[in-house]
């Protein structure tokens, strides 16, 4: 239960840590909050020859909130940006989640956009990106690319995150318009891996009638799952719409997996069930238009 | 073969230093490099909660943290959740009385989440006092107990004497 050895680099730039990656290649790996790489090392599921700790790089903890949404840099902690008054107005659907995120002990130390690298088919961040519609950046040497979260997630534990590469920063767009959110999820103890998790953000127009609707799911699939369920609701009374066709056409659209916590069956169920639940959360909050629900 | 890294710490309000190796787990160099074995190693996986110590106050877990990454921090054990004289802090003092530790192994972990929770929520309801402890176990199970702690301890930081 002790990590290998390794050699450990402590840049202090972001182009130095570039350097770095660009030299040792495959055999490199990026040390953030460590709260998912520290386990697998110690476990030796991971053995990095060299570890690029980019914690004590100048600039990469920022948050920042405008118009279009949250920034959220590779060494900003989950706890950082659940407590951001600003990400919280623009973006509710973050802290809505975030909640959920482990315990706070681990999003002390934990990152977002680390947990968004990990790509941990049960992690919240994973289907929050996603059903936003968001990016993540990413810098190696002499390069920067942005990757839409639809390319983003590539297979469990599997990000588009190439050895030479550092995740700088996350972008979470606002929502558009009279918008909601929520998040549920149901887990064995509250921080534990979600069973099954659902987000949702649903629009209405000005007299309270659904104009678009999604969600997000965690841990049905080897990805985050985005399902576009406004031919469901489309033009229905934000508090009567028919939230249980929503939730079945979710049920078919998943394809779980059965593991030690629950069958695929169980977790399809819970996949409607808790759609159902989401869609109706962020629909009221939608309709007080605070966009907060009741997370 | 393996280089070694020069970490001074301040644990407790006490520069300490150690030369270690960067694979040097946080939990490992507060118990084997300075001697100091109040912060329990339970499951080094990040699951059980017993190595938490507060890195600049807040509560972390000490083995998913290399000693090397966080050269130079502040760090907080059981050790030093006492008063300033060495008799009982609060939240240890709670424990004694409302009997919140069974065998003891978890207990530091407890201590040290439980006080930084308490700073930052002073009046806790009990249903607070769980959602603070979730991220612990006790095998014990001796979870009862470990709330009315909180809620004890609550009441002793405010000067609530019973």
């Amino acid at each position: 239960m002790k990590p290998s050895p390794f050699v450990y680099h402590r840049p202090t730039t972001l182009e130095e840590s570039l350097e770095v990656l660009a030299e040792v290649g495959a055999d490199g790996k990026v040390l953030a909050g460590g709260q998912s790489l520290v386990p697998l090392m110690s476990m030796r599921l991971a053995t990095p020859a060299h570890l690029v700790d980019i914690n004590h790089v100048d600039g990469l903890d920022r948050i920042e909130t405008d118009d279009g949404g949250v920034r959220v840099g590779a060494t900003s902690r989950h706890a950082a940006v659940e407590r951001d008054p600003a990400a919280f107005a623009a973006v509710p659907l973050l802290r809505q989640a975030l909640v959920h995120v482990a315990h706070p002990t681990i999003r002390n130390r934990g990152t977002t956009v680390g947990s968004l690298a990990h790509a941990d088919p049960s992690g919240e961040m994973t289907a929050v990106l996603a059903m936003l519609g968001g990016t993540v950046t990413l810098a190696s040497r002499g390069n920067e690319r942005t990757v839409d979260a639809a390319d983003f997630f590539l297979g469990p534990l599997e990000s588009a995150v190439r050895p030479d590469e550092v995740a700088v920063e996350a972008f979470f767009p606002a929502p558009e318009g009279r918008t909601g959110s929520a998040w549920v999820e149901v887990s064995r103890r509250h921080g534990d891996y979600a069973v099954c998790g659902v987000g949702a953000l649903v629009s209405l127009d000005d007299d309270l009638h659904v104009t678009a609707a999604g969600v997000g799911l965690i841990s049905v699939g080897p990805t985050p799952v985005v399902v576009d369920v406004t031919e469901a609701l489309a033009g229905q009374a934000h508090d009567t719409a028919d939230v249980v066709a929503a939730g079945a056409l979710v049920r078919a659209a998943v394809d779980p997996e059965a593991d030690i916590h629950a069958t695929a069956e169980y977790r399809r169920h819970l996949a409607g069930t808790l759609t159902e639940r989401a869609l109706q959360d962020a629909a009221s909050a939608a309709a007080a238009h605070d966009g907060r629900g009741d997370a | 073969m393996t280089e070694t890294h020069h970490v001074t710490l301040t644990v407790n309000g006490v520069p300490r230093a150690a030369q270690v190796p960067a694979r040097r787990l946080l939990s490992d160099f507060l118990r084997h490099d300075l001697g100091l074995t109040g912060t329990h190693v339970g499951c080094e996986h990040g699951v059980c909660g017993a190595c938490t110590v507060l890195i600049d106050g807040r509560p972390v877990r000490s083995c998913l943290l290399f000693a090397v990454s966080v050269d130079g921090a502040s760090v907080t054990t059981v050790e030093g959740c006492c008063e300033p004289d060495g008799s009982l802090g609060p939240v240890q003092q709670a424990f004694w009385d409302c009997h919140g530790l069974q065998c003891g192994f978890c207990t530091p972990g407890f201590v040290t989440t439980i006080t930084a929770f308490l700073e930052e929520n002073p009046e806790p309801t009990e249903s607070d006092a769980r959602e603070a402890i979730a991220g612990n176990l006790c095998r014990c199970t001796g979870y009862q107990n470990i709330v009315t702690s909180v809620l004890r301890a609550a009441d002793l930081r405010r000067g609530v004497r019973a």
